[in-house]
């Protein structure tokens, strides 16, 4: 699905050749600051790479429009920001943005389920907890069914119980939806109990 | 007297300098600082006018569309530079661009309808009313354009998270910083609104009081002050319209990436 090859990108990453399968869960483990951010942001065009080729289904991203390509490719971050109003609002704002049909509340009432967020579309989104936030922010992408799922580690806040179960939901997702999931976690526990791949990268470099 | 207005004689303007030593004192006395600045200003102040007005003096007495044009361009490059130094951070060429484009297409929009159509002005280059009508609607524009600018800019670096959230979730880059650009205009055009709420009752605008002073009817004053306010108005919103629109954009590459760090 993507295919890189000769990236680099200022002193952070340096790639010589990677390709990363459709419907594969793979996780990208290394110490923080090794460039594992960076690695997702290239994939979806948030960044370019000073030098190198980046293909995705064959086709050099830079032939794709930017705008497009985010869209089948989402990427949740680290730290989500949540947009103001109720949750219902951050659906109805995620749609606008991505210029996606209106589903509607029994769409976005089923979504809340599968992230197990027990909450009414009403409720006001500001007043989550973290952990509540990160679940949301997941529903948000859910509802745009992208292609792949790039999803940064969430923020170090979260208890680590919180977290593997946002992962295991994300993992969830992906393998009944046959999605594409790219992750970035800093757990290896976490890695092998999920992954179906695992890819090393350290100081800027994919560790074999 | 000088048709009708009262002339005041050079001594008793030396008399009026006696607010800069005040206000020297108190910033010397409470150890404020900035003399120097105090008295630069109102060097400068005194140079600048005295030399327009021997200037204003001698394009008045010879009208001609060449004088007051070059006036109008040596305003607005004027004004354009100090935009630049009122801006607190570092911008792109791209960005300076933008600001003098929409600086020099706002205002020339406005002069030219507020000149032609709204006064009628026969001719149009009539230098006396051409080129202090074009400094009003330029000076004011100067100053909305920098506040629009300055929260421009704030409004980036505050939100750039939340941009990149947005665009992360395939948003176009302009719908991910529409509330930015519009707090951004609307911050820029409100001091202009604020005043048209107090004027009249709170203060009697500059225009008006100097056509008073000078022996007009001030029901003539507050035609010429509405229109001027409406010109104020209006190349205000051109301007800061312009540059907000096409500035949020300089502030992508062609790749629709943020490009602030």
């Amino acid at each position: 699905m993507f295919k890189l090859q000769n990236i680099e990108f200022k002193n952070i990453l340096q790639i010589d050749s990677i390709e990363l399968k459709e419907h594969v869960t793979t996780a990208i483990l290394g110490s923080s600051g090794g460039g594992k951010t960076t690695f997702l942001k290239l994939l979806n065009n948030m960044i370019s790479a000073d030098k190198g080729t980046i293909y995705y289904k064959d086709k050099d991203i830079n032939n794709y429009d930017p705008v497009e390509l985010r869209r089948k490719v989402v990427m949740l971050p680290q730290d989500p920001e949540i947009f103001k109003g109720t949750i219902r609002d951050n659906f109805i704002i995620t749609e606008k943005i991505a210029d996606k049909k209106h589903a509607g509340d029994d769409i976005y009432k089923n979504i809340l389920k599968q992230v197990s967020l027990p909450k009414f579309l009403e409720d006001k989104a500001e007043d989550l907890s973290g952990g509540e936030k990160q679940r949301l922010a997941l529903a948000r992408v859910m509802l745009l069914e992208p292609e792949v799922l790039l999803l940064d580690e969430p923020s170090s806040s979260l208890d680590q119980e919180t977290e593997e179960k946002i992962i295991s939901m994300v993992v969830n997702y992906a393998v009944k939806n046959s999605r594409t999931l790219i992750m970035v976690t800093h757990s290896p526990a976490i890695a092998e109990k999920y992954a179906d791949r695992i890819i090393n990268i350290e100081s800027g470099r994919i560790i074999k | 007297m000088e048709n009708g207005m009262v002339n005041i004689q050079l001594i008793s303007l030396v008399f009026a300098y006696i607010f800069v030593f005040i206000l020297l004192l108190i910033v010397k006395k409470k150890k404020i600082g900035h003399e120097q600045e105090i008295i630069l200003a109102s060097v400068r102040m005194t140079i600048q006018l005295v030399a327009v007005g021997y200037l204003l003096k001698y394009v008045f007495a010879n009208q001609s569309p060449f004088y007051s044009i070059l006036i109008l361009l040596v305003m607005e490059i004027f004004a354009i530079y100090n935009i630049y130094g009122r801006i607190d951070a570092e911008i792109s060429l791209d960005f300076k661009k933008t600001i003098a484009v929409s600086m020099f297409a706002g205002t020339s929009i406005s002069i030219l309808f507020f000149v032609l159509i709204v006064i009628g002005l026969e001719p149009w280059f009539r230098s006396d009313y051409f080129i202090p009508l074009s400094g009003m609607l330029i000076g004011n524009s100067m100053t909305g354009i920098s506040l629009g600018v300055n929260h421009l800019i704030g409004g980036f670096r505050d939100n750039k998270r939340l941009i990149e959230n947005y665009l992360m979730l395939g948003a176009e880059p302009m719908y991910a910083v529409e509330k930015i650009s519009n707090r951004a205009f609307y911050n820029a055009v409100l001091p202009t609104i604020n005043s048209m709420m107090g004027m009249g009752i709170v203060f009697l605008p500059g225009m008006m009081t100097g056509q008073i002073l000078a022996g007009a009817s001030p029901v003539t004053a507050i035609k010429y002050q509405i229109a001027i306010m409406m010109g104020i108005l209006g190349s205000v919103t051109l301007t800061v319209f312009f540059m907000v629109n096409r500035g949020s954009k300089t502030f992508f590459n062609k790749r629709k990436q943020l490009k602030i760090k």
